[in-house]
């Protein structure tokens, strides 16, 4: 039985929750009824600055068109608002005499601008007096814009975010501005006194006239404003004023209908209200655990969890309340603030500023943990310290470092100032401008604009650059989160713990029997190798193995080249060979005309240019196992020449290295895993920089790196442990390694995954095994070494007599077939 | 006669056992001087196509299956095997051809010649 579901308010977090709301299948348990009071689809109110500054038009910022609700059977009551909530019968009343009924109904009314009372403000009439306005809406955005045409001199109250985005609305379109503040800084809800100081001389320096410290008496003129008078005497000439002196959340209704009502409506981690179950609030009207919001972030993850909630995915998600971290952009000054403003009792402070170009930046720490910074006119490190705000992570070394990303870090300039013409895919080829189209044309998540322009889809390096242009077209608010994002393959609709959980409790062994039960049958070809390679992580030996699963290379345990021929990578254990293994390589090379010889990155030979029927006769004379070099899974270990050779070694990295890689050789992961051991700091061998590394240091200790990367991102590892020999470098290795496959999307390199994760949670987990599942993980990945099969066997057993049929060749013979000649009339 | 107008000569060859093809996989088969790659979907139809890819000749027989679609193994563009038309990319469509089952198992290709 489908529910009646209504929501009053059509704005950002109801319109939010209705699409996540869908997103998650909801649209067939619910038949959804929207109220806006507003005469349109929903908008992103928070471009509606730069609609004022002229810098886009009010058809952009639409996030929803009319069109929307209708393909998704959604009813609006477009312009129509709620008069009166009847939680008795459960009806609600729109003021046109509307009447719908509901099951559960969801308040999303938003707030409204907070005027205070100042004399002379409105006529007779009780309405503002020509030339003043409050701005919130796109109509009072509107009116503002025509206003100002008449205008030469404009007063904005209010020195806070929406104050100095409406001055720079008016400071654009060619006014004299001045903002008028009671407070005795700029933005305190933001800044400290410091960086309020700072900012208003970058502001001034751009021409705006700032007065701190000052009530506004009266309102002088009639029936047309001409300026104030404040408490002090003094007065200011305008023809335009716009009061943002900050937002009351609109309460009226919710209160008449006898909820509990306090500054917001009041709402529980359920977000239902206390009183009636039924009947949910989110956005800036609700107020959770004492608090309100004013920005877009919380009430997103307030959207989510009411969507997982009553759209069944999962009815028990909760409402923790939002840590508020923002990045803001006041009059195209860069801002990034998280937590608390000014520090308390024993906590730390660190500040640098440099006035003359406008930065400001400033750190608080409690117990060595980020609790508050603010970062003005460089917003550049506000990436890391988010991540460290959220985890609430020990800061290890000097914490002033979190400051100044690594140069390398740092873009030079956002991609949103380079030319439209700047490629941004290096993989595809694909620019700027054509990713500003597709996201104009409709594409609202990564994910949809990646599909449509195939950006992206290459090395993977430029979503950021994209994700980012999507959201500087679209604005904050008018980018849309694709679900599919957090399933584990986009062909299956579950995220990876919830996937692993199904696929054991139905016993589905093969992919196909995964798309049968999960997927309605349908087999998305995207999705099988990344469930062949979960399956074989899950099952180990009890896999069904289906090849038809696999990508080529998997099938024929080889790369692809560019001319469907394939390469041949050994296995050279640690890098090291003989003469002998040297001249069969050789001569190998010669009989089957390979068509280059090349020494890898890896540490090992390759033979190029062979084809695919040949394999198996090239792995058999070679006789030496596969060097995996074509797959998802360990590859190798390079290693140094160490303390057999090397006069500064301090560790023998050569036999270490040996060790690890006939331990692991091809143990199956999310990604490839490249490895090295060095035999000193020096890191001949780049181990710090691999996704596993062995470094030995002084004193016969080898330190453990996880998470290091030097191909399409640079990263220097994390110290997982410091250990004393080489057992204990191969079984903390072993451990990372089982979690790793365990734990991290498909595709996943270990350089995303221990940042995701966190390198003091796997410390915790590996190290310290505060979770209890060390000898689990133990278990486990000797279970797949023990499993390890050397796959070029294949070369005398082929699972199929066609796995190494010829592929395109037109030029030579193929499977001949007899003919049936049919003449026709 | 109305319509598409009939070929001149229609040849039936043989392609063999079905069982050739590995489920859920494609094969190339050269049928008169031209490539082709049959595929075996593991819902038990068969599909024959141009062999190469018209994006850069990858081999489409080497790529993965799934809801009607071969995914070239070089650059992973689609095409709808049973149409030949390009999914998410403006290559050319595919030349297709008619295959059809014997009862006893066996693989006819249909090449129409004007
Ligand atoms: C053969 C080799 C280059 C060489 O001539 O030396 C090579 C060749 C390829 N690399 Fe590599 N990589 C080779 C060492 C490296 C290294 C250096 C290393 O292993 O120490 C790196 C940097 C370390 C790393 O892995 O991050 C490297 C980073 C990549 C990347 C970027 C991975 C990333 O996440 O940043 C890719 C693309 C990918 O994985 O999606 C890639 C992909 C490829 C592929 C497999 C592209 C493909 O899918 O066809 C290339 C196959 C060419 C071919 O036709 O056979 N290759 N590649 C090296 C083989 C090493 C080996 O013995 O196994
Ligand atoms: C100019 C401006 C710039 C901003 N910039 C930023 C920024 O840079 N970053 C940031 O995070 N936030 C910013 N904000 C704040 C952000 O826009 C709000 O946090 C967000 O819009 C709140 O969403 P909401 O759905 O709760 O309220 P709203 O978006 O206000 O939606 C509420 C809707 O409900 C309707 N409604 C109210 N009562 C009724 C009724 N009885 N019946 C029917 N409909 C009703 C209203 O008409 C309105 O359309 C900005 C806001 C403004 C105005
Ligand atoms: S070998 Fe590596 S770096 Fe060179 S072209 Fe191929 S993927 Fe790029
Ligand atoms: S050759 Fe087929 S996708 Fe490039």
């Amino acid at each position: 039985m489908t529910q009646r579901l209504v929501v009053v308010g059509n704005g950002m977090a109801g319109a939010r929750f209705v699409e996540d709301l869908l997103a998650r299948g909801g649209g067939k348990r619910y038949r959804i009824t929207i109220f806006g009071d507003e005469p349109y689809g929903n908008y992103n109110r928070i471009l509606l600055s730069s609609v004022l500054a002229g810098s886009h038009d009010a058809e952009d910022i639409f996030i929803n068109p009319l069109a929307w609700y209708d393909a998704n059977g959604v009813k609006l009551h477009a312009g129509v608002r709620v008069a009166a909530i009847d939680t008795e019968r459960k009806v609600v009343r729109g003021a046109n005499g509307i009447d719908e009924r509901y099951e559960k109904l969801v308040l999303a009314t938003g707030s409204g601008p907070f005027v205070p009372p100042i004399s002379g403000l409105r006529n007779e009439a009780g309405a503002f007096k020509e030339g003043a306005f409050v701005f919130r809406t796109l109509e009072d955005c509107n009116a503002i814009g025509q206003a100002s045409e008449r205008s030469r001199k404009a007063v904005v109250i209010g020195g806070g975010l929406l104050g100095l985005e409406a001055a720079r609305g008016l400071l654009e379109r060619g006014l004299e501005v001045h903002v008028v503040h009671l407070m005795d800084h700029l933005m305190e809800l933001q800044l400290d006194a410091k960086g309020g100081a700072i900012l208003q001389r970058t502001l001034e320096g751009m021409g705006l006239h700032i007065h701190l410290n000052k009530s506004t008496r009266e309102v002088l003129g009639s029936p047309r404003v001409t300026g104030l008078r404040f408490e002090d005497g003094s007065a200011l000439d305008c023809d335009l004023l716009v009061i943002a002196a900050g937002i009351r959340p609109n309460v009226a209704l919710a209160r008449e209908a006898g909820l509990l009502v306090e500054r917001g409506i009041v709402i529980g981690d359920d977000l239902a209200t206390p009183g009636d179950p039924d009947i949910y609030a989110l956005g800036e009207c609700a107020q959770h655990r004492g608090r309100t919001y004013g920005l877009v972030a919380p009430l997103w993850e307030q959207a989510q969890v009411l969507a997982d909630r009553l759209s069944g995915r999962d009815p028990h998600a909760h409402y923790a309340g939002s840590k508020v971290s923002t990045k803001l952009k006041v009059m195209g000054v860069e801002l990034a603030v998280m937590g608390t403003r000014e520090r308390s009792g024993a906590d730390e402070e660190i500040a640098y500023e440099d006035a003359s170009r406008g930065i400001y930046k400033k750190l608080i720490l409690r117990e060595r943990r980020l609790v508050g910074s603010i970062l003005l006119g460089d917003a550049s490190a506000a990436p890391n310290l988010f991540q460290a705000f959220d985890r609430e992570a020990e800061i290890a070394g000097d914490p002033a470092a979190l400051l100044f990303p690594a140069a390398a870090e740092v873009k030079p300039r956002s991609v949103l100032d380079a030319p439209d013409s700047l490629q941004i895919c290096n993989c595809n080829g694909v620019s700027k401008s054509a990713i500003i189209q597709a996201a104009r044309r409709g594409c609202r998540s990564l994910k949809a604009v990646c599909d449509a322009t195939r950006a992206g889809t290459g090395c993977g390096t430029c979503r950021r650059d994209v994700q980012t242009l999507l959201e500087g077209t679209l604005g904050q608010g008018g980018t849309a989160e694709d679900p599919s994002i957090h399933y584990y393959v986009p062909g299956v609709p579950l995220a990876k713990p919830d996937l692993i959980r199904t696929v054991k409790e139905l016993g589905l062994h093969s992919v196909s029997s995964v798309f049968n039960a999960l997927a309605e049958g349908k087999e998305d070809p995207a999705s099988k190798p990344g469930l062949a390679s979960l399956l074989k992580t899950v099952w180990g030996k009890d896999y069904e193995d289906e090849r038809d699963a696999r990508f080529i290379n998997d099938r024929v345990h080889a790369n692809i080249q560019r001319d469907g021929t394939f390469s041949v990578i050994p296995r050279i254990y640690g890098g090291v060979t003989t003469p002998a293994e040297l001249r069969r390589i050789a001569d190998v090379a010669e009989r089957h005309q390979a068509k280059m010889v090349k020494i890898t990155g890896g540490q090992r030979i390759d033979l190029l240019g062979i084809a695919k029927e040949k394999l198996p006769e090239v792995w058999r004379d070679l006789g030496m196992p596969s060097g995996h070099a074509y797959t998802k899974a360990f590859r190798t270990c390079k290693t140094c020449v160490g303390t057999d050779f090397c006069r500064y070694g301090v560790g023998d990295s050569t036999s270490l290295g040996i060790a690890i890689e006939r331990r692991f050789q091809g143990i199956e992961s999310p990604h490839k895993m490249k490895l090295a051991t060095a035999g000193c700091p020096r890191n001949c061998s780049e181990a710090t920089t691999k996704d596993l590394g062995a470094v030995a240091i002084e004193g016969g200790h080898w330190e453990v790196y996880v998470g290091g990367a030097a191909g399409s991102r640079v990263r220097k590892g994390d110290v997982l442990c410091v250990v004393e020999s080489h057992e204990e470098v191969l079984r903390f290795m072993g451990r990372f390694m089982q979690y790793y496959r365990e734990h991290a999307k498909y595709l996943e390199r270990t350089y995303d995954f221990v940042e995701r994760v966190g390198i003091d949670k796997l410390k915790a987990v590996l190290v310290k095994d505060e979770e209890g599942i060390v000898a689990r993980l133990e278990a486990e990945i000797q279970a797949a070494v023990d499993a390890y099969q050397d796959p070029w066997e294949e070369a005398l057993y082929p699972v199929h007599p066609q796995q190494f049929a010829r592929a395109l060749e037109p030029s030579r013979e193929k499977e001949p077939a007899a003919e049936l000649a049919e003449a026709l009339p | 006669m109305n319509g598409s107008p009939m070929p001149l000569q229609r040849r039936i060859h043989n392609l063999g056992p079905v069982t050739r093809i590995p489920l859920g996989e494609g094969k190339v088969y050269e049928v008169a001087g031209r490539a082709l790659a049959v595929f075996r979907t593991r819902q038990g139809m068969l599909h024959a196509t141009q062999a190469a890819c018209p994006h850069r000749g990858g081999p489409l027989a080497d790529g993965v299956l799934g809801s009607g679609l071969v995914v070239c193994p070089l650059h992973g563009f689609k095409f709808d095997i049973s149409t030949g038309s390009p999914v998410g990319n403006d290559c050319r469509a595919l030349r297709t051809y008619r295959v059809e089952l014997t009862s006893g198992g066996d693989m006819l290709l249909f090449l129409d010649e004007p």
